[in-house]
């Protein structure tokens, strides 16, 4: 290995799930390819846009339990998304803000406290084997990196740009405010019986245990739709189907590029950095877009 | 009786078409049979290839269906689609990739009893249909080919199987279907291929492609 090529990170703790993501791989859905990508969009954004990276780089993204890792080599670093504790050696540092480490030195991010996801940047930006164009791990069809174990090694690459925003903190994003989703009616509002999207609007949702990068699962007063078998169609993210039992799935990132059950109603993409920190137990309302709620 | 004669009615146009918004950048195209799916696909492929509709990102073709994501205006899109008269494709139009298949699978009685033949005569049945990938989906790589339309359709297993190995090459509904790795599956088996259906290394990665002619080769030991 060249001198150029020992830029990296190594891995203490992976935590529950830990991955790599970039922007995922749009444009392969007519293959059965799902988008993937960071869920939280603009944490995923903030993190590199603070360490000086492109927007689009790749970073790491944590679920409720963070992540430790050390540098093996100089590095800046900045984590964004969820509100956690964040430490370099033991020291508390701040959130969305460009931290630098030393060689050798330790960056641990605690359990998240306020959402679900943290997005880890690190100047250089994350090298790792692009699969049709991305890096990002899809967990729906195994596309992608593994997720992170502990003792990983992950290689980066060279800074590109010698702006450093040290001192610099960004604010906290809307998606932890966890506001009403805004949706949209339809596609296939008309399975939908009585009293419609009002059933939506005037409902409480629960986010429940099996949620994950692929959909949050929804519960609560049941929605009455028709009964019935739909050809398979194409999904897009923030689809919220109706299933059999009126129970909900609201489509993520690593969503399967078609489904067969009826899509009453689509979450605004504003609205899917929210969902994507909306927490197992946590209660999610809907408000229908240009309309009432 | 020709397999797919059905989708050549007269009455298949995308004349039946309806609109449907799927979120604000996203439009889902209805139309009534898979040909129209075909011609209607095929007719977007060519227009994007002019530089139509430059923030479109996906198009989905399904049953019935096309998913447009990616658009500024779906108004605007929904009154250009309805202007445009489009004919049903021939069925030659895609290209054809010949699939060898061991027809050895699990479920050949099964789909014996559906299709009321003797077990042994499903392999030349099948080889001898015409079948055409509708679209992809499921996992990477997954073809629904059509080619069962008209009185073949094969109903699923009642139990899904938990592992279906890669490789397998199963009946449901209208579709033969190709798993590229093994995943859980209700469909009946009838063979496998050691056809590599997936490989993110190649390019394309998929072998089948929507629109792609299926010539399945029967090469049982």
């Amino acid at each position: 290995m060249s001198g150029a090529s020992e830029r990296g990170i190594r891995v203490r703790r992976a935590g529950a799930l830990t991955t790599v993501q970039d922007c995922g791989r749009p444009g392969y859905a007519h293959l059965g390819v799902p988008r993937s990508g960071a869920l939280d969009a603009p944490a995923h954004h903030q993190a590199n846009r603070l360490v000086g990276n492109a927007p689009a780089v790749a970073v790491l993204e944590t679920t409720l339990t963070g992540v430790a890792v050390s540098a093996e080599c100089d590095v800046t670093v900045a984590v964004t998304g969820a509100e956690a504790v964040v430490r370099v050696d033991g020291q508390p540092v701040r959130l969305r803000a460009a931290t630098p480490l030393r060689r050798g030195q330790v960056l641990e991010v605690r359990p998240a406290s306020t959402g679900v996801r943290n997005y880890l940047a690190f100047s250089g930006g994350l090298s790792v084997p692009r699969v049709l164009g991305s890096a990002s791990a899809d967990l729906l069809s195994g596309l992608g990196p593994p997720r992170l174990a502990d003792g990983d090694v992950l290689q980066l690459g060279s800074p590109v740009s010698m702006e450093r925003r040290e001192g610099c903190a960004l604010g906290e994003l809307a998606a932890l405010a966890v506001p009403g989703l805004v949706v949209h009616p339809g596609p296939r509002l008309d399975w939908l019986a009585s009293p419609g999207l009002a059933a939506l609007a005037d409902g409480q949702w629960t986010v429940t245990q099996d949620s994950n990068r692929v959909a949050l699962r929804l519960q609560g007063q049941p929605v009455h739709r028709r009964r019935g078998e739909l050809a398979s169609e194409g999904l897009v993210s923030g689809a919220i189907q109706a299933l059999p039992d009126g129970h909900l799935v609201l489509f993520l990132a690593d969503h399967p590029t078609t489904g067969g059950y009826p899509v009453i109603a689509v979450v605004d993409p504003a609205c899917l950095p929210a969902c994507a920190q909306a927490r197992p137990g946590s209660k999610v309302s809907f408000r229908v877009a240009g309309g009432r709620g | 009786m020709h397999p797919m004669g059905h989708v050549f009615r007269p009455a298949d146009s995308i004349q039946a078409v309806k609109f449907r918004p799927a979120g604000p950048w996203a439009l889902l195209v209805e139309v009534d049979s898979l040909a129209a799916v075909r011609a209607l696909y095929a007719r977007i492929q060519r227009e994007r290839a002019g530089g139509w509709a430059p923030g479109l990102v996906d198009v989905i073709p399904a049953a019935r269906t096309v998913l447009l994501d990616g658009i500024a205006d779906q108004a605007a899109l929904a009154a250009e689609i309805r202007s445009w008269s489009i004919a049903p494709s021939p069925p030659a139009a895609g290209r054809v990739v010949e699939i060898e298949c061991r027809y050895d699978g699990p479920d050949l009685g099964e789909v014996a009893r559906q299709w009321g033949i003797p077990p042994e005569r499903v392999a030349a049945l099948h080889s001898a249909l015409s079948h055409e990938v509708a679209f992809c989906g499921f996992v990477p790589g997954f073809p629904y080919v059509a080619g069962l339309a008209g009185g073949r359709e094969i109903t699923r297993r009642d139990r899904p199987r938990t592992a279906v190995p890669a490789g397998s090459v199963a009946l449901g509904d209208e579709y033969t279907g190709i798993y590229p790795r093994t995943s859980p599956g209700g469909w009946q088996i009838i063979g496998h291929t050691d056809a590599v259906m997936w490989d993110p290394g190649r390019n394309p990665a998929a072998l089948l492609q929507p629109g792609d002619q299926v010539r399945f080769v029967d090469v049982t030991p």
